[in-house]
Parts: C-alpha cells; structure tokens; sequence
C-alpha cells in the first residue's frame, strides 16, 4: 500500500481527475460539485460558456458539499462507513478548510459514481486503511475552494477585495465588521468561479483537524434509530433468503419445495445461480422469519461430483510438505544458500499453523435491490461500490448508469464487504430480476456467513533461522504457504510473477535487518473463497515475525525491546516504527517495572499500512486462557486527523486482532463442508476475554496522515503470546490458541 | 397464524403472526421497530437483547407465542428512561460506537445492569455484558460509559 510521505501544507495541486463546479440549488444554496473529464487535465478555471449545463436535480449524485440557505453544510462522504470513523473525519477536514461551524454540518454517506472514486485506487471503495490518506488532500481542497466562493461572494457584495475578509464559523466577516452567515452567501457564492488554485491552512490554523472530535453519528446508534442496510423497509418489500451448497461450487440436483410453499407469506421458490459456478434455492416470502421457516422445509438434493472436498487437516498436511520446499521468490538478499551452512547448533526452525477465519461482521450481510425493468435501484453497506454497482447491472441487462446505487450505513465489515466478485450483490439481483417493481431483500443468516466462505486464508509459515554469535540472525529462509487473494480477481495484475504480495506482507517488507535474507510463496487452489480480512497479510506474518524475535531475544539473553533496536535497520523508512517503539517503552515503563505476582509483560511491534505500532500487554493466566488485563499501544500515523477516533480504532482494533487466539476462533472443513455455523462454535472474543484497559499515545507528527483502521490488527495476539511464554515456557505456533 | 396482544414500550400493539415467530422478528419487521438487531438468531450475541418484564433478554430466541403478559421494553423507549438517557449519553460522551450495530443490545444490558446494581464492578460488568459480543470489540469503552452513567446517577 501506498506509503505517502508528504508533508502536510502547501497550494493545492490541480485536480488531475475532474474539476469542481458550483451551482446554486433550487432553494438558493450553494452546491460544489466534482465533474470528471476524461481527456483532459487541469481544466479547473474555464470559462462558464464552456461547463456543462448545470444539474438539473437540486441534488445531482455528483455533489460534495452543499450550503443551505439555513446554514446548514451538506458534506458527501465518498466511501463506506462501517465503524472506522470516516463519517466523521471527512467532513471534519473539509469543515475546517471550510470554517464552517462544526454543529451545523451534516454528513452523508454517497451513492456510487464516479466522481466518488478513490483518488488513488481508481474506484469508490474503503480498503488498504485509504481513506484519510487518500482522500485528505481532496477533501480539504474541497472545503477551501468553497470557502473562497463565499468570500468572494461577501467581498462582491460589501465592494471589498476578499483577502480583507475572515471566516469562522459558517461567518464571513468584513473590514468594517460587517458579516454574514454562509447561508446568506450561498446563491451568490454560487456564481462565483472556482479558484483553480487555493491557499489550504498551515496546520498551526488548523481548529478541528488534529483535534478530539467526537463521532456524528453516535446519537442514533445509541437510541435505535440509525438504519443499517438490514433495517431498511420500502412499501411492498420482500424478503428473500438461499439454501446454499453444502460444498463450494456444487450445483442443485432437484430439490422439492412442497412443504416450504405451504408456508403462509411464502412468494416464490426457484434456482439461482451462486458463488464458484454453484447454484441454490432461494426463498422469497413477505418477511424474513417466514423466508427462513420456508427455507428449513426444503429438500435438496446436491450435485457434489465436480467440485473438491477439502479437508483441514489434510490440507495443514499438504502445506506443511509444500513448506519444505522453496516457492516462488518474494524477498531475497545476501546469500540464499548461506542458511544451509549454518551449524545446527545455531539453527533455529519454526512451524506456525493458521485457520481459516470468517469476518462475520455484526451485521449479517443483506442487499436490497428492485428491477424496474429499464432500471434498478440498489441498497447496499458496500465497500466496494465500483463492483457492486457494475454487477448488478451486468446481472439485469442494465447500463451501470440505469442502476442507483445507495451506499447503506453497515455494521462492521473487516474487509468483508469488499468482494470481488460481488457475490451477494449478484445473488440479490438475480432474485429481484423475478419480481419486476417490488423491492426484494436479500438475507444471510449468520450460518450462511459463517459457513459462507471468503475467508482469511490458513496459513503456514515454515521459518530456519541462523544465529550468528552476537545473538542476532545472519541467515533467515522463510516459506509460507496460503492461497492468494488476488488470483482470479480483477486485481490479480497487482501480481507480481505469480506472488500476491498480501500472503507475505510484513515478512518480505520487515523491517528487521538480516543479511541473508529469503522468503518464498507457494499459493495452492482449494475450493474456500478467501478475502481480505482486517489487515490481511499482516495478521499471520505479525504473529510469526513478533513472536520469533522475541524468542531470538530470550534466546541471546538481551531485553526483548533492545534486540529490536539492534535488529531495526536504520534507514528512514523504519523511523516511523522506531519512533512507535519508543514511545511505547517510555509510557508502558512504569507498570512493566511492578508487575504483580503470576503477571508477564509481552511486546510486539509492526508496521502496516505505513502506520508503525507497538504494544506491550500484561497477562497472567486464568481458567486456561490469558487474562490481559492492560496493554499500552503507541502510533505513528503521521498526522492523527481526529485523535480521539485513532485512539478508539486502536482500543479497539487490537481486541479485534484477538479473534485469531481465541479458542473458538477457526474455520475448519470436513469433507468439503465448513463444521461451524454460528457464534457458539465460532467465537469471536467477548468483553471479558479483551483487554481492561488500554492506554494508546499518538506520537507528534506533521507527516501527511496513514491508516487507523487495519494497523491496531496485528499487534496484540503476539504480544499477548509472548507473555504466556514467559509464564508457561511453552511456545504457541498454531492458532487459534486452544489453551495455555 | 395467531393473533397477539403485545405491550411494547407501554403501548399496547396486536400483530398477527406465525406463533413460532420470534419476538425479534415481530419487533422488527411486524412492528417496524428496528433498532432491535438481529445478529445471530441463536442467543450467541446480544444484539437483540430488550427488557421482557424489566429482565434483559435475548428476543431471537423468545418466540412471540411464549411471552403472554409481560411488557417489552426496547432500545427505542431508553430515550424517556432515566437510566436509559444515563447509560445512552455516558456512551455519546465517552465516544463508544464504532459500527454500533451492537450498541443497542449493549445499551440494553447495561441499563439492566444499572437498575439491579448501581455500583457495578468490573466483574458485574463482565457477568452482565459478557454475553453481549462487540464484533469492532469496543469493550474498554464499553465499559468506562458504564462506570461513568453509574457515576451520574449517584
Ligand atoms: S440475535 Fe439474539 S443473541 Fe444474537
Ligand atoms: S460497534 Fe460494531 S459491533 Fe459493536
């Protein structure tokens, strides 16, 4: 992922992508639009005869911001918000470059189109902890380009040069005090032109960027009235759940559906096709319990012929072989052949074993959609509103732009809305096709996510280590094994020669220096749908790397944070870790040093998504499980945009990254079927098995901001592990952690 | 199908349903009160958790048919409580959510917890909101807004 290192200042830049346009609404406010030109570039200040005509709606879906003419501000927020806080924080560096006052904004989460596309991926998704990163820059042009409308509007109407006008709080001031509401400006702001260029604020102006501020959308997920895309009800809805294959890919022989018609409310029984070229039987019914009764009475009889089996432990077994031979090359440097002279004595080999592992977000995944027949309309929590939006139309025979698509606010996601193949959106609309005018929505139950597919891949991570006689590795071959994400999606030419480089991130890009250096590949096809699961890569090659240099340390008999400072190459890129580390060491000192009886302290650091992060966890060990009763977690995100939502992505986050220890917390497969269905066989962890308290600090920094969302992922399991092995002695390389 | 009288937050409503029908599902799509989630159908995650006769209780799992006389009380009624309003500004003050799609069976648990024990401990919270799963893991937060709503209703 990109890993920016620009300062936070300066002009800013023409858009490459489009330019703003401003029109005035048919209530008298003020509208800033994006509008996309495909051939050329920088065609910010042309002329008015040479715009396109105006919207005609008084809300084209091409809008970002809108000024009422009762001073309310309308901010469009361009991706997803399933938690990470992006509702809150993009209107927040558009307001302050906007001075609008912060009470009166509102945001709103946009539809799909592409004005709405990630500035750097190309297409309108939340993903590689892009959000702030990506879009800072954009949204803070935004807010100060429309703010200079509005002086310019002000200084029209007073006969002054704007540069003698201030703003605060949706207020333009004038030179002899005069002043007026943002409101007020807005029609005549609307006939200004768009500066091509606009001075953004130096951050010591900044009044709500770098400040704690609270959530916009606390209230109403607090009081029941916030709608996720599961809540949504439109007149004459129904409501549709599938009977899936057992197996992935497998097809319906016959089914019998005589008792599930019978059931009161029950619409329709047909095949539609589903992920992997399999098909299932989905149930319409005028709500969702008679849908599912009806769908518990179905008899189907499956057609497994052409599709595998899999098996876990067969499957641990072949990657364990295939993890004694090389793979493909993802990293080498120095000698490759320089670990197989090493003298076993100073060989050191490690085996780590990972599950599959499902997302399953709190709110289970659903798609609403109704085929109007030259149209649709599509509500979804989508993370990936580019894909989405295009498979439903490919579906229906529809030009993408025929279908509407609304991005619905979702509960959590974790990458889990961000398939490539847009499988539950297809599904959704391949059921409403049948039911022309009538809104139709589609339900996974939680056993259909659970046993759904699209998992974290399993994992295995063979690793021979050579130790030189300063304590510190000098040869290092590393092979790991996991089905590749990318493969067979449109991102697979993000390949390179056949390594998805999410299997190996945080290994093949470590920041810890060994001279002889090799980490090689192998990604073997097996029937289970993988996908990116909250910081991807990272939640297997954290564990591995942070667990192994604290052994290393326990090892050479140094202080585990000390071997790291001597293992962290001191370059540049590894100062934003660096720093991370230290801060920690600094806050964590005081209660490390008075541990109490039957508490251990463990550490671990780790860069992703070029946020560097350490964490130091105290453990004892209770009922057969590790009590954590206190971590302390410093980042460098560079520049935090909203403190407060960084230091509750990481409180959080890092419990979040705990799923993978705790005992319940795999997918396994039995003859092809996936053996858990639901959260009393698949356990995520609760309250009492996350930590009590923790205590995050941010370290100070001016660089342009990088992601919150994935980095407090990988940290905590490993931390937590190497705690346990200071109180047990044992070693943990297979997750999930059965007991201690 | 069955008729039913209903108490829910006070009102008396009548819904006409399967009796197997879950009073999750007769809240949500019967009565269009959804701030009562559905997360798992199975009385594994709390998210549909409401007070039946003052007592916090799974709703997924308590079919319509099986709750006679007692009154609901839902998320949406917490607003005119006063523990309700206590519990629901500790969780805007102390910034909670992430998603929130979990927060309503939280708050529920938590007003719960408040009635019975104003001065919870730790480990009442643990016993109390530890069926109640948090998949963005929200849980030390959860848990300061819980001591701090017990705090302003000293
Ligand atoms: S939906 Fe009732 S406990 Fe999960
Ligand atoms: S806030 Fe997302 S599940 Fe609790």
């Amino acid at each position: 992922m990109t890993n920016s290192k620009t300062k936070v200042e300066g002009l800013s830049s023409t858009s490459r992508r489009g330019f703003l346009r401003a029109t005035a609404t048919a209530a008298g406010g003020l509208l800033v639009s994006l509008y996309l030109n495909k051939h050329t570039t920088a065609q910010e200040g042309v002329k008015p005869s040479q715009l396109p005509p105006p919207p005609k709606k008084d809300f084209p879906p091409d809008a970002f911001v809108r000024v009422t003419p009762d001073n309310k501000v309308v901010i469009q927020v361009n991706r997803l918000e399933f938690g990470q806080g992006v509702h809150t924080a993009l209107p927040l560096i558009l307001a302050d470059e906007l001075d609008a006052d912060w009470s009166q904004v509102v945001a709103e989460l946009a539809p799909a189109a592409d004005v709405y596309k990630d500035p750097l991926f190309g297409i309108q998704m939340v993903g590689g902890s892009g959000s702030i990163a990506h879009s800072f820059q954009q949204y803070r042009e935004l807010g100060a380009k429309t703010r200079a409308m509005l002086v310019a509007a002000a200084a029209a109407r007073w006969n002054v040069a704007p540069d003698k006008c201030r703003t605060e709080a949706s207020v333009v001031r004038g030179p002899a005090g005069q002043s007026l509401k943002y409101g007020e400006l807005a029609a005549e702001a609307a006939r200004q032109p768009v500066p091509a260029t606009v001075r953004l604020k130096e951050p010591s102006e900044f009044k709500l960027i770098g400040k704690q501020v609270k959530r916009l959308d606390s209230r109403a997920k607090c009081d029941g009235s916030l709608k996720f895309g599961l809540d949504l009800d439109l007149p004459g809805m129904l409501v549709a759940v599938v009977a899936r294959p057992p197996v992935f890919g497998a097809k319906v022989k016959s089914f019998d559906d005589g008792e599930a018609r019978k059931v009161e409310g029950v619409r329709e029984v047909f095949e539609i096709p589903v992920t992997r070229g399999g098909t299932g039987v989905a149930v319409v019914a005028d709500k969702y319990w008679t849908a599912k009764r009806a769908r518990d009475l179905l008899r189907i009889e499956w057609d497994e012929t052409s599709v595998a089996r899999e098996d876990s432990t067969k499957l641990f077994e072949q990657y364990r072989q295939l993890a004694r031979t090389a793979g493909l090359s993802a990293a080498a440097r120095g000698d490759a052949k320089a670990i197989e002279r090493v003298a076993p004595a100073d060989l050191f080999v490690a085996e780590y074993e990972f599950p599959y592992l499902s997302h399953s977000p709190m709110e289970p995944l659903n798609t609403t959609v109704r085929f109007d027949g030259d149209a649709a309309e599509v509500w979804a929590g989508s993370q990936f509103q580019t894909f989405d939006h295009a498979a439903v139309a490919e579906v229906l025979s529809l030009k993408p732009e025929r279908v509407t698509f609304h991005t619905e606010m979702a509960g959590g996601g974790f990458g889990r809305r961000a398939v490539p193949d847009s499988h539950v959106q297809r599904e959704a609309a391949s059921i409403a096709k049948r039911f022309k005018g009538t809104p139709v929505k589609l339900v996974w139950s939680r056993e259909d996510d659970v046993r759904g597919g699209y998992y974290r891949p399993m994992h295995v991570h063979r690793v021979e280590i050579g130790v030189g006689p300063d304590g510190l590795p000098n040869a290092w071959r590393h092979v790991v094994v996991g089905q590749s994400i990318l493969a067979d999606t449109p991102f697979a030419m993000m390949m390179k020669d056949g390594v998805d480089s999410s299997t190996v991130e945080g290994v093949n890009d470590t920041h810890y220096w060994v001279p002889n250096f090799a980490v090689s590949v192998h990604h073997p096809k097996v029937n289970v749908p993988v996908l990116w699961w909250r910081s991807v890569g990272h939640t297997h090659s954290a564990f591995v790397m942070e667990t192994l240099i604290e052994e290393l340390a326990m090892r050479a008999k140094v202080d585990p944070l000390a071997y790291r400072r001597r293992l962290i190459k001191p370059e540049p890129e590894a100062k934003k870790l660096l720093a991370a580390l230290d801060l920690m060491d600094e806050k964590s000192a005081a209660w490390r040093n008075s541990l109490p009886k039957g508490h251990a302290v463990g550490f671990a650091c780790h860069e992703s998504f070029g946020t560097g992060v350490a964490c130091a966890a105290e453990v004892s060990i209770r009922n057969n499980r590790p009590w954590i009763h206190r971590v302390t977690v410093a980042v460098n995100c560079g520049l935090a945009v909203n403190p407060l939502t960084v230091e509750s992505q990481f409180q959080a986050g890092v419990s979040f990254g705990l799923s993978q220890l705790m005992a319940g917390g795999r997918v396994t497969l039995k003859d092809g079927r996936v053996e858990q269905r639901n959260f009393d066989r698949y356990v995520p962890p609760y309250m009492p098995d996350a930590p009590v308290t923790v205590d995050v600090h941010i370290v100070p920094s001016a660089e342009a901001p990088t992601g919150c969302g994935e980095p407090p992922v990988p940290v905590l399991s490993p931390a937590v592990v190497n705690a346990l092995s200071k109180l047990t002695g044992k070693r943990y390389r297979t997750l999930p952690l059965v007991e201690v | 199908m069955a008729k039913y009288q209903l108490n829910v937050n006070g009102e008396r409503r009548e819904v006409s349903v399967d009796p197997s029908t879950p009073l999750l599902w007769v809240l949500r799509e019967d009565l269009k009160m959804t701030g009562t989630k559905f997360g798992c159908g199975v009385s594994a995650c709390g998210a549909c958790t409401v007070h039946v006769a003052g007592v916090a209780t799974r709703s997924c799992v308590l079919p319509v048919a099986l709750l006679g006389e007692r009154p609901v009380v839902t998320i949406e009624a917490m607003a005119n409580d006063p523990v309700g309003r206590a519990v629901q500004d500790a969780w805007v003050e102390r910034d909670v959510v992430q998603c929130g799609y979990c927060q309503s069976g939280q708050i529920m648990s938590a007003v719960a917890l408040l009635k019975q024990t104003p001065k919870p401990s730790d480990v009442n919270i643990d016993e109390s909101l530890g069926g109640n799963l948090c998949r963005c893991a929200t849980y030390v937060r959860i848990r300061e807004a819980v001591h701090l709503a017990a705090q302003k209703l000293k």
